[in-house]
């Protein structure tokens, strides 16, 4: 088992020093995607954590199993499981924001963080560890979603979770909405920022010159 | 990676496990989750039938008890135009005129229109608002067609002289989100609040570009969504013309 420094390790460091979107530039696209308000960036960051933790939990647990000529598609297989389910219950239980995020639940499945962890790391590792490396990078995920999200819905509505907090032109107060930043694409510029931020903090995130 | 692990017979094994197990536990959740599925669907098409009312706000969460106060549910005969009993009466389901349209002849007609559909039953069913005295307030219509990928479903609310347009409110359909899906874009479905459906007893509603604001048969198409907004332009002329609900919003039976 291993020890609890480890086990923080695997929990805390994708969220910072090594983050899926900002040190690995995985998972852009439903980052640009969903992060137009806040509360569809929440379910899709807790949707992505949960597949990802409890995919590499059962990657892990039958990774000696696992033929080694088929093993993309045993983790293609359990991850498109866990989607599936993952939208089922969405639809159930929270049916206005299954509808919001309609197809990018499906797309959990094609996200590369899902794949890439599963591939590189629970392969590899027992799994408790595995299922924390999930939560943490999920949670890695999640910390980016929300800081855009927030600034999104922020500056392009005036809102947060739905809350008018700058009051619009366009319902009588003073604030001009962003409307760059309700579009998808405004997100390109804002994860750009994030890990010139991050790598300007953390120097040993840069890339060597060729 | 031993050599061990890679015959064939366990290759396959392991593949045909995974399978089992992953099948097992997709179809439990659709299995189990169905019928609160089932509920929120239902839900939701309530309240998208009172918000074509103007009633959501009102509602609140008391979708369901709005909903039995001031909505009535009829059924139309699409070819006279007059009302007929439930078609689904004594079956314990509701009629669903989406449904698997009926092989019998008298109950459906084939479209040759340009709206995305060659089929639609001949009964529609359409929902009385009733204001607080009874009397019907608005006529509220299902209507559908294909936008850009595919059928989209809605709801048309006119007011009681059967022309002025109240809402139209999209609650299904697959159109891009951003540029088509804009149909349930709120600023949008804001439009249509006051357009009149026909002038001189033609369907005169247009959805085109740069339509001025004071245009009472025109509303602006939506940008970077040509299709889709055809779509809609082509599900309103065919419900509102004669072979859609123009013989039911002439005759106005609502009235009597």
């Amino acid at each position: 088992m291993a020890d609890i420094k480890e086990m923080k390790k695997a929990l805390t460091g994708p969220i910072v020093d090594s983050n899926p979107i900002a040190l690995h530039v995985l998972g852009i696209c439903s980052a640009l995607a969903i992060t137009t308000k806040l509360e569809t960036a929440l379910v899709m960051s807790l949707a992505l954590t949960t597949v990802t933790a409890f995919s590499n939990l059962f990657i892990s647990l039958i990774r000696n199993q696992i033929p080694s000529s088929v093993r993309i598609i045993i983790q293609m297989t359990i991850i498109a499981s866990l989607v599936i389910v993952v939208d089922q219950v969405l639809k159930a239980y929270s049916y206005e924001i299954s509808k919001q995020l309609s197809v990018f639940v499906g797309l959990i499945i094609t996200n590369c963080i899902v794949m890439g962890r599963a591939e590189a790391y629970a392969m590899k590792s027992p799994p408790m560890m595995s299922f924390l490396d999930g939560i943490g990078n999920g949670l890695g995920y999640s910390f980016i979603l929300i800081v855009i999200g927030t600034i999104k819905e922020l500056f392009g509505f005036g809102t947060i979770l739905g809350f008018e907090i700058l009051p619009l032109v366009t319902n009588g107060g003073w604030y001009q909405g962003n409307g760059l930043l309700i579009l998808p694409f405004s997100s390109f510029f804002l994860i750009g920022g994030m890990i010139w931020f991050i790598r300007t903090i953390r120097p040993e995130q840069v890339e060597p010159k060729d | 990676m031993s050599a061990k692990k890679e015959t064939l017979g366990k290759t396959v094994g392991v593949v045909l496990a995974v399978c089992l197990v992953c099948s097992i536990i997709v179809s439990g959740a659709s299995v189990g989750l169905r019928a609160q599925q089932n509920t929120n669907a239902a839900l939701d098409k309530k309240s998208n039938i009172l918000t074509a009312a103007g009633l959501l706000e009102q509602a609140g969460t008391d979708i369901t008890g709005t909903y039995s106060k001031f909505v009535e549910e009829r059924f139309v005969d699409l070819s006279t135009g007059e009302y007929v009993d439930n078609p689904a009466q004594g079956t314990g389901k509701a009629y669903d005129m989406y449904g698997k349209v009926s092989k019998a002849k008298d109950t459906s007609s084939s479209v040759e229109e340009n709206v995305g559909f060659s089929r639609r039953a001949n009964i529609a069913n359409i929902y009385h608002i009733k204001d607080e005295a009874g009397n019907v307030s608005r006529v509220i219509l299902p209507i559908h067609g294909s936008g850009l990928w595919d059928l989209m479903y809605g709801f048309l609310a006119l007011d009681a002289d059967g022309n002025t347009i109240r809402e139209l409110v999209y609650y299904q359909h697959k159109e891009t989100p951003g540029l088509g899906g804009e149909i349930q874009n709120p600023a949008w479905q804001a439009l249509w609040n006051g357009k009149q459906l026909f002038a001189d007893g033609e369907v005169a509603i247009q959805v085109k570009k740069q339509a001025g604001k004071d245009d009472p048969y025109a509303v602006d198409a939506l940008s970077g969504a040509t299709l889709t907004s055809n779509g809609v332009q082509n599900t309103l002329s065919y419900w509102a013309g004669e072979n859609g609900f123009g013989p039911y919003l002439q005759r106005q039976a609502w009235k009597s």
